[in-house]
């Protein structure tokens, strides 16, 4: 009996050998993890006889964490904000990327091509609203605060991080001096201080699908949103707006975890997701801004003021910095709490 | 029955659960003060629940309970003060035999110096003053007993209501219980109806025993006379062993009848309840007042089928009339050696002791 | 009876120790097949339960980070006297430690967990990683105390020697608003802006009473009513009862959301009736987490009181009835206490589930309703914090213990025979 299952096991090992090679791509769920299906995924699979075992985290590290440090590693490709892709490297939870076998570094934008990152797409904390149900169109955060000609509940991410810096950009504090200033605790009491206004009318959202369904329900009058979401509410029909004054950028990267069992069919896969043919697949499917220069010319005119990378949409916003919030997060998440709480 | 104005009177009570069937179906009852009255049937026989009627716990489909000249209807269940001593005994609990006393004394607002007072009094008088303390799980099931019928007793009703009180105790305490409510309801002059469905608890207690089936009362009389003139089969089946012959009645004259058996022999018996010449009959013949080996004017012979010895008394299974199961009862002193199995001896008895009853139907 | 057993007794205590003695040898093999019977399950339970709580426990101490990265500093200040500059050769120490933790990957961990001392010393440690001193300088210390006097600060060093200890009181300390202040060494209280979590432990226990509360009060009446049903109709009841057990949590506590929020159900049609011209706010607050989580814990109530309202005679009120009570006496004096067993097993049952509940208010509530155990998956899967999630686990099961404690010792009965 138990020779039987041995060899039977045998032979299924052998099996899966002559079978297509599984990658794990783990990424954000949603709408998102729908676009790089169709743009990265299925082409990708299609083209190697690669099965892509799809998955999807919230950009918790611990799980990350935890599979490096027991030497469990299951996933192969992450995706990861900018600054849990420079903590988990410096942390040793990521391989290094050797960019000589994922395409030609020239082509990615400056922070796209990095230590253990290869950059996806760049996408926008914005401001968004229902235009059918404010009379008067917000020009950026500081008519977010403004209760008085916008009666109503409002809507944020309930994290420190894009929090604080919308307080200070609707305080009035520059894009240029945004984080000069929130690097000092007098920045910071102001960030608070400026929130302890708007308190009573925030309503904290954790992902990113809540903000629209309250947008559509009318619980909230205004949000903050990730622009991907809110374009594609509005291809549903939702009479959405968006505000790109104030919109705080960001970058989500391919990382691959360190002790991945198929590294050589990770690169592969990521030098495949930075070639342009395939970001302006990417981007057309949902509004996020490629990487590789050479695919912004590629995408289709329409969708290109969609995009976060859209000159006039980068005009008033501020990328997020990665380095300040490595070096503040924790503590300025700990306060944010210990504030939301009371 | 007496000039006396009755204490409890049932009139034209009737009862439904379901709105189908009834329960009770017509039920007249009066009870006199001071009378100590048992309420006894098969279970299903409507007497529970005529218990509960009283009680105030169901209230009756059509008719209307009395007491003491009063509607019940109009009185709550809590406010009648009839004492209730329950099946199981329904003893708190969660309170000591001190506090389960007390609680129909607080619900009354008494003082706490009469309330223990008369706690202390009613365990006295069941003999548990030492056990005021303990809590009912801590008690035997005899002291339980006495326990409830303290409770039920402490806030001195007069009329107090027993649905089997004895019926999860050993006989032997229950006999003791028995004597025990003969001597409460004498000493305190109470009113009591006792239900059982254990004819001797019924005959050894009571003053007068109701006897129920169907909904129905079948015979109400003291416990002699239930026994020696039963009015139906039922009654005569239900108390007390009988022996039944099936007959037809061949003549009547007064209170006397003459009615011949299966086997074609006639034999005189007391008409007990109206039969004319012709109808079918039930002969009922207690098993002690059979004399084996007297002939006399009502004698029959039966063969001998089994002889049990019983130390007072033999018993004698005989084949009488073709019926098969005819038990006598014989004292030691009148048995003759020669009475075996397979004998054949004479069987006679008193006409008077013989009632010519309803027939049975054979089940 | 009682005398004819005691004198038997008295007879055989000479023998009771070979007769003890025997016992145990010939039930012996039997309890130790029986122990081989349940050893599945003790082994099981150890593995489940035992291991995973005691790492939580242990969690909350350990102490590694400062340990694994700086030895040769920890080694090197232990000669130091802690109140003046350490010696040059502390600071070598350090900065070779600084280059091999870099190679290692420590260095995100080292400034996490030197940042929980004192906040500064994240940028202190930053700016020295981004220009450590070569080798061959001349004076380790002075280029150090050159980018930050806080370098020639005894109290950082204090600190470092403190976090380099194996064991830390840290995370403790933390999950009781207190902190070893970096300047004095002394355990103070957290600034009034940081603390948080002793008012998040009062939150947790508040709302879970209230939601024991409530439970209790919902439950028990419908708990009543099903013991008065007939068998055949109470079983249907207690199916829909348990009706919701078959779905997930998660879509139980979004179908809330559904029928309470702004646009949903509830206030549509308390609108379209006319009851209330603008929508009450009755999700993402408290409110909202209280209607879900008492729904949620209403069987764990009804369940286990329905199991002791059946066995409760009703001859109790009846006879409470007889004695001349009010049936509203009656049934509070009479039967009311027999069910206390019922909904204290129940309550407990409920509070203890409820101390621990993470999605509902997740979910339904705003940052002021949220529970110790979204801190403790903040702190696991966002900061990645786990000393800090373990103490707040530690604490939350602390304080479980020491309710069922206080809950043992308040109910034991005041008989021995009502314990059977």
């Amino acid at each position: 009996m138990f020779k039987k299952i041995a060899v039977l096991a045998l032979m299924a090992g052998a099996a899966s050998q002559v079978q297509a090679q599984q990658l794990t791509v783990v990424s954000f769920g949603g709408l998102n993890k729908q676009a790089q299906e169709k743009a990265f995924y299925q082409p990708f699979s299609k083209a190697n006889n690669v099965d892509i075992e799809a998955g999807e985290f919230n950009g918790e590290m611990a799980k990350i964490k935890a599979m490096v440090e027991t030497g469990q590693v299951g996933w192969d490709v992450v995706e990861v904000e900018s600054p849990e892709l420079v903590r988990g490297c410096s942390e040793g939870l990521f391989e290094p990327l050797d960019w000589s076998k994922l395409g030609d570094k020239k082509q990615m934008i400056d922070s796209a091509a990095s230590e253990c990152g290869a950059g996806i797409f760049i996408w926008s904390t914005v401001l968004a609203y229902d235009s059918t149900k404010l009379a008067k169109a917000p020009a950026g955060w500081a008519d977010f605060w403004d209760v008085k000609t916008y009666p109503g509940k409002r809507a944020l991410r309930k994290s420190a991080k894009f929090t604080l810096e919308i307080a200070l950009l609707a305080d009035g504090v520059s894009q240029g001096q945004l984080y000069t200033v929130l690097a000092t605790p007098e920045g910071v009491d102001r960030a608070f201080k400026k929130l302890d206004q708007l308190k009573a009318n925030i309503q904290w959202w954790e992902a990113g699908a809540q903000p629209m369904q309250w947008l559509v329900s009318g619980d909230v009058v205004m949000t903050s949103a990730y622009n991907g979401r809110v374009t594609a509410a509005q291809k549903e029909g939702h009479p959405f707006s968006i505000v790109w004054n104030g919109s705080l950028y960001d970058m989500d990267s391919w990382a691959i975890v360190k002790g991945s069992k198929n590294k050589a069919l990770a690169e592969k896969y990521i030098a495949f997701a930075n070639r342009p043919e395939n970001q302006k697949v990417f981007a057309e499917t949902i509004p996020y801004g490629p990487t590789n220069t050479l695919a912004i010319a590629q995408i289709d005119p329409k969708v290109r003021g969609d995009l976060p990378t859209a000159p006039a949409n980068l005009k008033g916003a501020r990328s997020v910095d990665t380095d300040f919030w490595i070096e503040h997060g924790e503590e300025l998440e700990q306060r944010f709490n210990a504030w939301a709480a009371q | 029955m007496s000039s006396v104005p009755p204490y409890v009177r049932f009139r034209g009570v009737q009862k439904s659960y379901d709105g189908e069937q009834l329960v009770v179906k017509k039920l007249d009852l009066d009870i006199q003060r001071g009378e100590f009255l048992t309420l006894l049937g098969p279970s299903g026989s409507g007497k529970t629940t005529t218990l509960m009627m009283l009680a105030g716990f169901e209230t009756p489909t059509q008719g209307e309970i009395l007491l003491d000249g009063k509607p019940l209807h109009t009185v709550a269940p809590h406010q009648r003060g009839i004492g209730m001593v329950f099946q199981n005994y329904a003893l708190f609990p969660h309170m000591t035999v001190a506090g389960n006393l007390a609680f129909p004394l607080k619900v009354r607002r008494m003082s706490a110096v009469d309330i223990e007072l008369k706690v202390k009094r009613a365990l006295d008088m069941v003999q548990l003053g030492h056990l005021a303390q303990r809590y009912p799980a801590q008690l035997s099931g005899g002291q339980q007993q006495r326990i409830a019928l303290a409770r039920a007793l402490v806030f001195e009703p007069s009329l107090v209501l027993m649905d089997e009180p004895l019926g999860a105790l050993d006989k032997q305490l229950r006999e003791q219980m028995q004597l025990e409510i003969r001597r409460l309801h004498r000493q305190l002059g109470l009113t009591v109806v006792f239900v059982t469905h254990d004819q001797a608890e019924a005959l050894t207690l009571s003053d007068r025993v109701a006897v129920f089936n169907d909904g129905v009362i079948q015979q109400i009389d003291t416990p002699k006379a239930l026994y020696e003139h039963p009015c139906n089969s039922f009654v005569a089946h239900f108390i007390g062993e009988n022996n039944a012959l099936p007959g037809t009645v061949v003549s009547v004259s007064g209170a006397e009848c003459r009615v011949r058996l299966a086997d074609g022999s006639e034999v005189g018996a007391r008409a007990s309840t109206a039969l004319s010449a012709g109808e079918p009959t039930s002969l009922s013949i207690r098993p002690e007042r059979i004399a084996l080996n007297v002939p006399s004017a009502n004698s029959l012979s039966g063969r001998i089928e089994e002889l049990i010895y019983l130390g007072d008394h033999v018993r004698v299974r005989l084949n009488v009339a073709g019926h098969e199961a005819f038990t006598a009862k014989v004292p030691i002193a009148d048995m003759h050696d020669d009475w075996l199995a397979g004998h054949t001896v004479p069987v006679s008895w008193f006409s008077h002791d013989a009632s010519a009853l309803d027939p049975l139907v054979h089940h | 009876m009682s005398e004819v057993s005691l004198t038997a007794i008295d007879h055989s205590t000479d023998k009771n120790a070979s007769l003890k003695q025997r016992l145990l040898r010939a039930e012996g093999s039997y309890r130790r097949r029986s122990m081989l019977l349940i050893a599945p399950l003790l082994i099981f339970l150890l593995i489940s339960f035992v291991l995973p709580i005691g790492n939580i426990l242990w969690k909350s101490f350990d102490n590694p980070e400062v340990v694994r990265a700086l030895p040769t500093t920890l080694l090197a200040l232990q000669g130091w006297d802690g109140e003046s500059r350490p010696d040059e050769k502390v600071f070598v120490a350090l900065v070779k430690d600084l280059k091999t933790a870099k190679d290692e990957g420590q260095i995100p961990s080292l400034i996490k967990r030197l940042g929980y001392e004192d906040g500064r010393y994240r940028t202190l440690l930053t700016m020295a990683l981004r220009k450590l001193p070569d080798d061959g300088v001349e004076s380790t210390s002075r280029s150090l105390i050159a980018q930050s006097t806080l370098w020639a600060e005894p109290s950082t060093w204090r600190s470092i020697q403190r976090a380099g200890r194996t064991l830390t009181a840290y995370y403790v300390l933390a999950a009781f608003d207190h902190q070893v202040d970096a300047q004095s060494g002394n355990i103070v209280e957290l600034p009034k802006g940081q603390a948080l979590y002793l008012s998040v432990l009062m939150r947790t226990l508040w709302m879970a009473l209230v939601v024991t509360l409530l439970c209790v009060l919902f439950g028990y009446p419908v708990a009543y009513w099903l013991a008065k049903q007939p068998s055949s109709r109470a079983n249907l009841w207690l199916i829909m009862v348990l009706l919701p057990f078959w779905t997930s949590l998660l879509v139980r506590t979004a179908g809330w959301i559904v029928l309470l929020q702004n646009g949903g159900l509830i206030n549509h049609s308390m609108i379209a009736l006319g009851l209330i011209d603008q929508p009450l706010q009755l999700v993402f607050n408290r409110v909202g987490v209280y209607i879900s989580m008492t729904h949620i814990l209403l069987p764990f109530v009804i369940l286990p009181l329905y199991a002791v309202m059946k066995g409760i005679s009703p001859n109790y009120v009846r006879a409470a009835v007889s004695l001349g009570a009010h049936p509203f006496r009656a049934f509070w004096s009479a039967y009311v206490p027999q069910t206390f067993a019922g909904v204290t097993a129940g309550a407990l049952l409920v509070f203890i589930m409820a101390i621990g509940y993470y999605i509902t208010p997740a979910l339904l509530g705003g940052p002021g309703d949220q529970m110790l155990s979204y801190f403790v998956a903040f702190y696991t899967n966002t900061t990645i914090n786990w000393g800090m999630a373990a103490a707040l686990g530690s604490q939350l099961l602390i304080i479980v213990l020491l309710l069922y404690w206080v809950y043992s010792r308040v109910t034991r009965p005041a008989n021995p025979a009502q314990r059977a």
